[in-house]
C-alpha cells in the first residue's frame, strides 16, 4: 500500500514534467520555428495593424459592401473569446423562428440585387443555419455567388470581377473528398478592398 | 447526399483498417516485450522512470494487485488534477495565464477532475473562458495521457488473463502505463500535434489577440498551446476541447483535411487494439470477429446518421429553407455544423465519436434531426463496445463476447467455454454485474435529474424550449457521463455562464456532483469487473476443443454477439429513448 503511494505519487509527478511541461514545450518551439504563422493563428495585417485571423470567422456588420459570414451562436457575434454553439433543437419553435429571422435578413440585405428577386427556397443552408463553432470562417460557394450580385453593385465592380475573387479563395475539399468547399469571408473582402486601393 | 459524402465514408474505413491491422501488431509486440523500431529510443527513459518511480517490473501482479495500483495511481492524479485546477490562479507568476483567470468554484472543480480522470472529458465550462494554460498543460493534458494509459492496459490485463496458460499474473500495472505512454501516446501525440499545426492549428502562449477588425468591430481572438492537447485529445479519445466548441472550433481543426486526419486518430487505438488481441491470444481470426461486429454496427449508425442529417430538419422546413443538396451547396441540415466539414464530415465526426469514448465534438448534437440525434443514444446504449474508448472498447466488448458464449452454450446445451477456458457461474456473475453498471447508473442519474427542480435548472429553455428535446438534454447529459464520453447536447449547460472575462464557470452543484459522481462510479466499478474476470480466468486450465466446442470466430457468433448487444442496450433503454429522439424524429411537430 504504501508503496503504492509512493510510486503513484512520482509517477503522476513525474508524467506532469513530461507530458505537461516538456510536451507542449517542445511542441511549441518545433511550430514556432517550422509553421510560424501557423502556430500563432495566421494573423491578416493591413498596413501593419492586426484585423483578423485567416481561418477566424468576424462579424462585418451586415454592411452591403462586404461578404457577409454565417449566422453565430455566440455573444455578440462571431465572438472567438467566447465561442459556443447555438443549441437550436430540431423540432423545436424557437429554431424555427430564428431560422426564418436568418432568412428573412439574408433576403432584405440580397434581395434588391439578385436578378428575379430572392425567395426563402433560394437561400443556400449555411446562410441562414448558425455555424457550429460560431465562428466559421467560410460560407459556400452558392452563398457567395448569390452576395456576388450585391458587392458587384455596391462596390460598382464587374461581375465577373466578384466571382473571380471567389473562386481564387475558396479552398476545396481536403484529399478531394473530405468536406465540402468553402470560401474564406475575410480574405475575400481584403481582396476587395485591395481592388479599390489599386484603381 | 452526395458522392464526396459516401465517399469520405468508405475511404475512412478502409484507411482505419489499413493503418489498424499493423498498429496492432505494433501493440502487441509492445506489450510482449518484443523489439519494435522505438526501442533504442524508449529503452533509456523506461529504465529511468522504473528508477525513480521505484518500480520493479518484473515483480508480476495478480488481479487484487493490479487493480489496488491502478486505483492509487487514479486517487493520486484526481488529487492532483483538482489541486491544479482549484489553485491555479497561484500559477499566474509562470507567465501561462495570460487573461489572468481566477480558479473556478470547487463543484465545477470535482466534476472536471472527475471527468478527465475516467477519460470522459465532459466539460461544464468553457475552455477559452476558464482555463489558464497552466490547467491546459499540467492538469488537463497529463491526465489526457493518464487516462487513455489506464483504460488500455486494462484491456491488456484482460487479454492475459484470456491468454493465460497458468498461473494468476496480469503484468505490472506500472511497467504497462510506462510502455503505454513511451512505445504508444507519446511519440504518436507528437507527429500528430505537429501535423495538425502544419495545417493550422495553433501552438503558442501568447495573450489573447485583440484588435479592431476592417469595419472597425472590436474583436478578441482567442489563443494558446492547442495542438499539443488536441492530439492527445483525440488519439486518447478523450474529447475534452480547448475551446468551448471544441473540434468545430477552427483552430482545433482547421481545414476538410484536419477533420479526416482527426477522425483516423480517433479511431487508430481502439481498432488496433482489437487486432493486437488476436495476436496476443494466439488467433487473429478471433480478432477479425470482433473487428467485424463492431464495424457492421458502426456502418449502419453512420449511414442512418449520414440520410437524417441530409434530409434537413422540421425546423428548417417550416422556416421555408430548401435543404436539397444544390450546385455549390450541400444543403442538408447544416444548423450547428461549419462549412469545411459540410453533412457527411459532420454526421462521420459525430457516430466516431459517440462509438468511442471521445466525445470531441465538430458540430452541434443538440441540433441534430431527430433520428440524427438518436444514432449517438443508440451509441452509447451499446455501451461502449463498438470501438469504444482506449482499452476500455476491447475490455468492454470482451465482456460481452463472454456473455454471448454463455447464452450460445445454453442454446445448445453445453458449458459454456471460451479459447478453451470454461466459464462458469463466478465470470458470468462478474460479466453481468460489469455490463448492467453503467446503464443502470445513467437511468438512475436521468431519473433523479428530470423528477427533481435542482436537476431541471440545467435545461436551458429559452434556448431549447421545452418537449421532448428537454428530456433528451437530460438524459443524453447522464447517459453520456456514464459512458465516459462526454459528448452533450450542450444546451444542458450545468452553467450560469461567465462573470467578467475572469471568473470562470459558475456551476450547477446539482449537476457537478451527479455528473462526477457517475463518472467515477461507472468508470471503475466495470475496471474492477473486468479485471475479476481477468483474474477468475488466469488460473483456468485450457481444454482442447472439440467437436462440440461453440466457434467464437465465424459469421453465426458475430451475429449472435451483435444480437446480445443489441439485446441488452434495447432492453435497458428503448422506453427512455422514445421518450426523447424518437419521439422527434417521427414527427414533424415543432415544440
Amino acid at each position: 500500500m504504501r508503496k503504492d503511494i509512493i510510486t503513484s505519487a512520482i509517477g503522476m509527478l513525474v508524467l506532469t514534467l513530461v507530458c505537461g511541461f516538456a510536451y507542449p514545450l517542445l511542441v511549441t518551439g518545433i511550430s514556432q520555428v517550422a509553421f510560424h504563422g501557423n502556430a500563432n493563428g495566421q494573423q491578416v495585417f493591413v498596413d501593419g495593424k492586426l484585423v483578423g485571423s485567416k481561418i477566424i470567422g468576424q462579424s462585418f456588420g451586415n454592411q452591403p459592401q462586404y461578404f457577409q459570414t454565417r449566422p453565430s451562436g455566440t455573444d455578440p457575434a462571431d465572438n472567438d473569446a467566447a465561442t459556443s454553439f447555438a443549441n437550436y433543437g430540431p423540432n423545436s419553435v424557437i429554431t424555427e423562428k430564428a431560422i426564418a429571422a436568418n432568412i428573412k435578413e439574408y433576403i432584405a440585405l440580397n434581395g434588391k440585387y439578385y436578378p428575379g428577386g430572392l425567395r426563402a427556397a433560394d437561400v443556400p443552408v449555411d446562410a441562414a443555419d448558425t455555424s457550429a463553432s460560431g465562428v466559421d470562417p467560410d460560407i459556400s460557394v452558392l452563398n457567395a455567388d448569390i452576395q456576388a450580385y450585391r458587392i458587384a453593385a455596391v462596390r460598382h465592380l464587374r461581375l465577373t470581377t466578384v466571382h473571380s475573387l471567389i473562386s481564387k479563395y475558396t479552398s476545396g475539399r481536403g484529399l478531394g473528398f473530405s468536406g465540402e468547399p468553402g470560401v474564406d469571408v475575410l480574405e475575400l473582402n481584403l481582396a476587395l478592398n485591395r481592388l479599390r486601393a489599386d484603381k | 447526399m452526395t458522392l464526396s459524402g459516401w465517399l469520405t465514408i468508405f475511404i475512412f474505413v478502409g484507411v482505419v483498417t489499413a493503418l489498424a491491422i499493423p498498429l496492432g501488431s505494433y501493440l502487441a509486440a509492445v506489450y510482449s516485450g518484443e523489439r519494435t523500431f522505438l526501442d533504442p529510443l524508449m529503452r533509456f527513459p523506461e529504465r529511468w522512470a522504473y528508477r525513480i518511480m521505484r518500480v520493479d517490473p518484473t515483480r508480476e501482479q495478480n488481479w487484487k494487485q493490479y487493480a489496488k495500483s491502478l486505483i492509487i495511481f487514479s486517487l493520486a492524479g484526481w488529487l492532483l488534477l483538482y489541486l491544479i485546477l482549484r489553485t491555479q490562479s497561484l500559477w499566474s507568476f509562470t507567465g501561462l495565464n495570460p487573461m489572468g483567470f481566477h480558479s473556478p468554484p470547487a463543484n465545477v472543480v470535482f466534476n472536471t477532475a472527475s471527468s478527465f480522470l475516467t477519460n470522459t472529458n465532459w466539460q461544464y465550462y468553457g475552455g477559452e473562458t476558464t482555463m489558464t494554460y497552466f490547467s491546459q498543460m499540467a492538469g488537463l493534458t497529463v491526465e489526457n495521457y493518464a487516462s487513455a494509459a489506464v483504460g488500455i492496459v486494462v484491456a491488456i490485463a484482460l487479454i492475459r488473463g484470456i491468454a493465460s496458460r497458468s498461473g494468476s499474473s496480469l503484468g505490472n500495472f506500472y511497467q504497462d502505463v510506462v510502455r503505454t505512454i513511451l512505445w504508444i501516446l507519446l511519440p504518436f501525440s507528437f507527429v500528430i500535434s505537429l501535423v495538425l499545426v502544419s495545417q493550422g492549428s495553433i501552438q503558442n502562449f501568447s495573450h489573447y489577440l485583440s484588435f479592431h477588425g476592417i469595419q472597425h468591430i472590436a474583436q478578441t481572438i482567442a489563443m494558446g498551446p492547442v495542438a499539443s492537447q488536441e492530439a492527445i485529445k483525440m488519439l486518447g479519445t478523450n474529447g475534452g476541447g480547448f475551446f468551448n466548441t471544441n473540434s468545430a472550433h477552427p483552430f482545433e481543426n482547421p481545414t476538410g483535411f484536419t477533420n479526416f486526419f482527426e477522425m483516423v486518430v480517433v479511431l487508430l487505438i481502439p481498432a488496433a487494439l482489437v487486432f493486437a488481441y488476436g495476436k496476443m491470444v494466439g488467433s487473429r481470426r478471433q480478432g477479425y470477429a470482433i473487428y467485424s461486429t463492431m464495424m457492421v454496427m458502426f456502418l449502419g449508425a453512420v449511414i442512418v446518421c449520414y440520410i437524417a442529417e441530409a434530409h434537413g430538419s422540421p425546423a428548417q422546413h417550416a422556416a421555408g429553407l430548401h435543404t436539397a443538396v444544390r450546385a455549390g451547396s450541400t444543403g442538408g441540415n447544416l444548423e450547428g455544423k461549419e462549412q469545411r466539414f459540410g453533412i457527411a464530415g459532420s454526421a462521420l465526426f459525430d457516430v466516431i465519436t459517440t462509438v468511442t469514448s471521445c466525445g470531441a465534438v465538430n458540430s452541434s448534437i443538440e441540433s441534430f434531426t431527430g433520428i440524427g440525434g438518436a444514432v449517438p443514444f443508440a451509441n452509447l446504449s451499446a455501451s461502449e463496445v463498438i470501438f469504444g474508448g482506449v482499452g476500455t472498447g476491447l475490455y468492454s466488448i470482451l465482456m460481452y463476447v463472454l456473455l454471448a458464449v454463455f447464452l450460445g452454450g445454453l442454446m445448445v446445451g453445453r458449458t459454456p467455454e471460451y479459447l478453451g477456458k470454461k466459464i462458469g457461474a463466478r465470470e458470468i456473475k462478474l460479466v453481468a454485474l460489469g455490463i448492467l453498471i453503467t446503464p443502470l447508473s445513467a437511468l438512475f442519474c436521468t431519473a433523479l435529474a428530470t423528477a427533481s427542480s435542482a436537476g431541471r435548472a440545467s435545461i436551458d429553455t429559452a434556448v431549447t424550449g421545452s418537449g421532448p428535446q428537454a428530456f433528451s438534454e437530460t438524459f443524453y447529459a447522464y447517459l453520456s457521463q456514464a459512458n465516459n464520453n462526454g459528448s452533450a447536447f450542450a444546451g444542458y449547460t450545468g452553467y450560469d455562464g461567465t462573470v467578467g472575462n475572469a471568473a470562470g464557470s459558475h456551476g450547477i452543484t446539482f449537476a457537478d456532483l451527479l455528473g462526477g459522481g457517475a463518472m467515477l462510479f461507472a468508470r471503475y466499478a466495470p475496471i474492477l469487473f473486468a479485471l475479476a474476470v481477468a483474474g477468475s480466468l488466469a488460473g483456468k486450465r485450457v481444454s482442447p476443443a472439440g467437436l462440440g466446442t461453440m466457434r467464437t470466430d465465424n459469421g453465426t457468433f458475430v451475429v449472435l454477439l451483435i444480437g446480445v448487444i443489441i439485446l441488452v442496450g434495447a432492453l435497458t433503454f428503448f422506453p427512455a429513448l422514445l421518450l426523447g429522439p424518437i419521439v422527434q424524429g417521427l414527427t414533424g411537430h415543432l415544440y
